[in-house]
């Protein structure tokens, strides 16, 4: 008992760390130690009486756009400066359930909309391997939270690869679950039919706990699915020798381009090489429609931000412009101010291409090639592929600053935006470092098929061993 | 001024809302209750707190498909919730929730008689979709503050939109008047204009008779009960005309209806032009029925006032104008029903329920269903007056006393002492003591002088204080007489 309350202080101890803070590596943007305390005697109560946990006193960070109780909820915007949720996401009830506490929240892009996190309100997140660097985004804070130490677990969310990519930039473990697979109640909304809570974990088999800890059906989301929950793997060890017999692995060609960044090519043939040498038959295969999923999901994602972000109008929450002399002036007024450029790009970007006119154009189309972008998925994996193996991003970490042109940065989730699309599982993990800097992999199944994807993970992760993170 | 109708024809689409009577609303769990205090019924969904997500009420698509099976709509098995974007302060989410190119029902009809008009007119309905109710702004409230109420936010809606197959302002008022009835007789609403759980929305153009082209239209907003609709759509369709008289073109428009004045008035252009940008809500999977559920929910249907028109003219052989008062309201058919069936005379119960019932209901602005005096009561009261124990201007006192009391009318009767005496031997006596008060009289009666019958009748009456059976007094006199 003594042990759980001593892993939170250390924990929360650590969250405070101003070397973490806004002067630091501006990881965390809020705590609330006398909050995580109080959740920890709690939790150690429930587990001294024999409460079955998964997570008995796992300190986790949070990342900024999932409601929580007691720390804020912003979002890493000014619309929402102070906001405190009233209510906690379903995924939070759920990890807490389970024995999770609560320690920090952590920066993001604003409302999720980029890949750098330097569009924060709060500035840019440092990523801990060199801090020069971007940790990626727009979940940058939590994956830099674990890739520091701050928690072993931290959440994070996807709407297009803004788990994977920051975990693959940060050298920790990105899992994004199937579309349904945990409730989206409490996470604040960006591109509804695309959006995914998702976990960083500095190991696979913590990430796949952490996934299980918050999913199934939940009544306050309809487009969750009320399937079973899998069990939890087995550790790594259980994952040595020639443990993917009998598994069939795809690389899709459209994943390895011309323009692919060298060292990460050559970090991804050692891992295919492995997978090989732990039994796996490995196929080459084609997505052929995945050079269309960036101009996709650029309408499809700014479309329903466009709506989805309309309730943040400074009527009932957040602050509200006052030096104003009617409803349309205050409405320009709170939102000019209160959204910063990338978000703004993007409802301008989404309105349009919604608009009386242009949506058979633009949403109708984009939403008939993200059918075809699934047929890919669907015809790969019905031809008995069972899972697919690509880089999770072009490119290692970039500078902080140095990806100016917003269709260029758009780029760096080219191979992580096709599962959010498709609405399949896909895991980052990390297969080995160029120049101190981390490259992920990426590991890809069928809907709902994540104890697949954790198993061909956890023999990866065993059998790179110390290789991954050297 | 012009009778505009000779030359012009009116071309009217009604688009009219109702709230559906459920006990949360369309996509949470708060209470849809009118009358709360203001943002009591509110929770994270419909205050659009971030993060909250919205989940379909099924009590809410019942009451849907019971209305859209009642006006004989065409089902659709799938159908899509779609959001409408605009902001507005009394509409949290900067969207609404509706239905658009999917909707829950299509092509139903409704089958319309026109007062004064002998024939019928089927007019044809377009969709029904559901959606959810905006909250409400309150202006006049703080000076120069608007203050938000959100209790209303996300109750459940039916739309219903109309063709444009109505041809007059009295036309339009039967379409509504039946669209009620059988809205009220399915049970999915209170239909109450006053109360806001009925709006309508009316489309109106003029055009030439015999014209093919329909002439451009304008749209009538904020009318609050059916007969303001017809004044209005008379009025702006008699603006129209004398537009398209003088050679001028109507301009496509939202008028406000002005009762006060009693005239219609442009809205402010600022009201219009929006593009609402509809697309699937990305929060709400399709809405897929079970054809066998919806195939049950046609079994539960009660009787529609058609039918039961049909019902009570062969079973109780009642007259048009009869059916008309009894099956207004689902609830007055039902009470008439049950004093019929207690009673046996049901042309007796309709006469009753039109006269003094109806009279009490206007009097106290009740519905049938708070009405004190319930069915099984009123056919004792009636039984009363069949068997000659109450004459017809006691019972209405009884009927009176029973209202205020809640007693029955035996009861009544007996405390008021108004129960007439058809005893005859109890008769006997008081026209024994009448002969014996008025020996002369009597003695002329006795002698053959018939006239006299009225005098003895009534001093009867008087010394029975009205209670006895006047009938039976005129049959024994010449008997006891003898």
């Amino acid at each position: 008992m003594r042990n759980i309350i001593d892993m939170t202080n250390d924990a929360a101890a650590r969250a405070a760390d101003p070397r973490f803070g806004r002067d630091g590596l501006n990881i965390v943007v809020a705590t609330n130690q006398e909050s995580s305390l109080a959740n920890a005697e709690r939790v150690a109560i429930a587990y001294g009486r024999g409460d079955p946990m998964s997570l008995p006193g796992m300190a986790i960070a949070v990342k900024d756009n999932i409601a929580t109780l007691d720390m804020p909820t912003t979002c890493g915007s000014r619309i929402l400066s102070g906001y405190v949720s009233p209510y906690e996401a379903t995924a939070i009830t759920r990890l807490r359930a389970q024995g999770a506490v609560v320690v920090a929240k952590t920066n993001m892009d604003e409302f999720a909309m980029g890949s750098s996190t330097e569009t924060s309100a709060y500035g840019p997140t440092h990523n801990p391997v060199d801090p020069a660097r971007s940790p990626g985004g727009s979940s940058g804070g939590s994956a830099a939270a674990v890739a520091a130490g701050i928690t072993e677990i931290a959440l994070g969310s996807e709407t297009g690869g803004s788990v994977r990519q920051p975990a693959a930039f940060c050298g920790v473990v990105g899992v994004k679950p199937t579309y349904g697979r945990i409730s989206r109640f409490g996470l604040v909304a960006f591109g509804s039919s695309l959006d995914q809570i998702g976990v960083f974990a500095r190991s696979v088999r913590n990430a796949a706990i952490a996934t299980y800890a918050m999913a199934g059906g939940d009544l306050n989301d309809s487009t969750c699915a009320d399937v079973p929950v899998p069990t939890i793997p087995e550790p790594v060890e259980a994952y040595r020798g020639r443990t993917l017999d009998g598994v069939t692995i795809g690389i899709p060609a459209e994943y390895f381009p011309p323009s692919l960044d060298a060292d990460v090519r050559a970090r991804c043939d050692v891992a295919i090489e492995v997978l090989r040498g732990l039994g796996a038959r490995i196929v080459d295969v084609s997505l052929p429609h995945t050079e269309l999923a960036i101009p996709v999901y650029y309408i499809i994602a700014p479309a329903e931000a466009s709506s989805n972000l309309a309730r943040f109008d400074g009527v009932r929450y957040g602050p509200r412009a006052a030096d104003v002399m009617d409803l349309r002036e205050m409405y320009q007024a709170t939102r000019s101010r209160g959204f910063g450029t990338e978000v703004k790009r993007r409802i301008l970007i989404g309105t349009y291409v919604l608009s009386h006119g242009y949506y058979d154009a633009y949403y109708k189309k984009a939403q008939s090639v993200r059918a075809l972008i699934t047929r890919d998925f669907d015809a790969v994996f019905g031809s008995g592929v069972d899972a697919l193996f690509t880089p999770t991003t072009p490119t290692p970490a970039f500078k902080i600053g140095a990806v100016t042109d917003p269709y260029e940065m758009y780029m760096s989730d080219i191979f992580t935006v096709t599962a959010n699309l498709a609405g399949i599982p896909a895991i980052s993990l990390p297969i080995g470092r160029v120049g101190g800097l981390p490259i992920g992999g990426q590991i890809m199944t069928r809907h709902f098929d994540e104890p697949r994807m954790f198993h061909v993970a956890a023999a990866l992760e065993a059998a790179l061993g110390g290789e991954a993170h050297a | 001024m012009t009778n505009w109708s000779e030359k012009y024809e009116m071309v009217v689409g009604l688009e009219v809302h109702v709230q559906l009577k459920t006990r949360s609303k369309m996509f949470c769990g708060c209470s849809a209750d009118f009358g709360a205090p203001p943002n009591v019924n509110t929770c994270p969904v419909c205050l659009a707190l971030p993060g909250a997500l919205p989940v379909i009420n099924a009590e809410a698509v019942r009451l849907a498909l019971r209305a859209a099976i009642a006006l004989d709509f065409t089902i659709n098995l799938k159908s899509v919730f779609a959001r409408k974007n605009y902001f507005y302060p009394d509409l949290p989410k900067g969207y609404q929730i509706s239905q658009y190119d999917q909707p829950i029902a299509v092509r139903g009809t409704l089958r319309v008689r026109t007062p004064g008009e002998t024939a019928t007119h089927d007019i044809a309905i377009t969709r029904l979709h559901m959606e959810e109710d905006a909250g409400k702004s309150v202006h006049d409230r703080y000076p120069r503050k608007t203050a938000i109420d959100l209790n209303r936010a996300g109750v459940p809606l039916i739309e219903i939109v109309s063709e444009p197959d109505i041809r007059s302002a009295a036309e339009a008022g039967a379409y509504l008047r039946t669209l009620k009835q059988i809205l009220e007789y399915a049970g999915v609403s209170d239909v109450s204009m006053e109360e806001g759980s009925l709006r309508v929305d009316a489309n109106v153009s003029a055009r030439l008779h015999g014209a093919t082209e329909l002439g451009t239209k304008t749209e009538v907003k904020n009318v609050n009960s059916f007969s303001a609709v017809e004044r209005s759509l008379q009025s702006e369709f008699e603006r129209q005309c004398a537009m398209l008289d003088r050679g001028e073109v109507v301009r496509q428009e939202t008028m406000i209806w002005d009762a006060s004045r009693g005239t219609v008035r442009p809205a402010r252009s600022k009201e219009e032009s929006h593009d609402y940008r509809y697309f699937p809500d990305p929060d709400l999977p399709p809405l897929i029925l079970d054809p066998d559920y919806v195939a049950r929910l046609r079994h539960t249907l009660p009787e529609m006032p058609q039918q039961l028109r049909q019902r009570f003219s062969t079973e109780f052989g009642l007259n048009e104008a009869e059916l008309d008062a009894v099956t207004a309201e689902s609830s007055l058919a039902a009470y008439f029903e049950g004093v019929a069936r207690a009673h046996g005379d049901a042309k007796a119960a309709a006469k009753w329920m039109m006269g003094e019932l109806a009279a009490a209901l206007n009097e106290t602005g009740t519905g049938i269903r708070d009405f004190p005096v319930r069915a099984p009561q009123l056919a004792e009261l009636l039984d009363m007056v069949r068997d000659g124990k109450l004459s017809h201007t006691a019972a209405k006192g009884v009927f009176a006393t029973m209202r205020s009391s809640g007693k029955s009318a035996p009861v009544v009767a007996a405390e008021m002492a108004v129960t007439q005496v058809g005893d005859d031997s109890q008769i006997e006596q008081w026209i024994e003591e009448v002969f014996a008060e008025l020996p002369a009289e009597t003695a002329r009666f006795r002698a053959g002088e018939k006239k006299l019958t009225g005098v003895l009748v009534g001093a009867v009456m008087k010394k029975s204080k009205g209670r006895a059976d006047p009938k039976k007094v005129n049959a024994l006199l010449s008997k006891v007489a003898g």
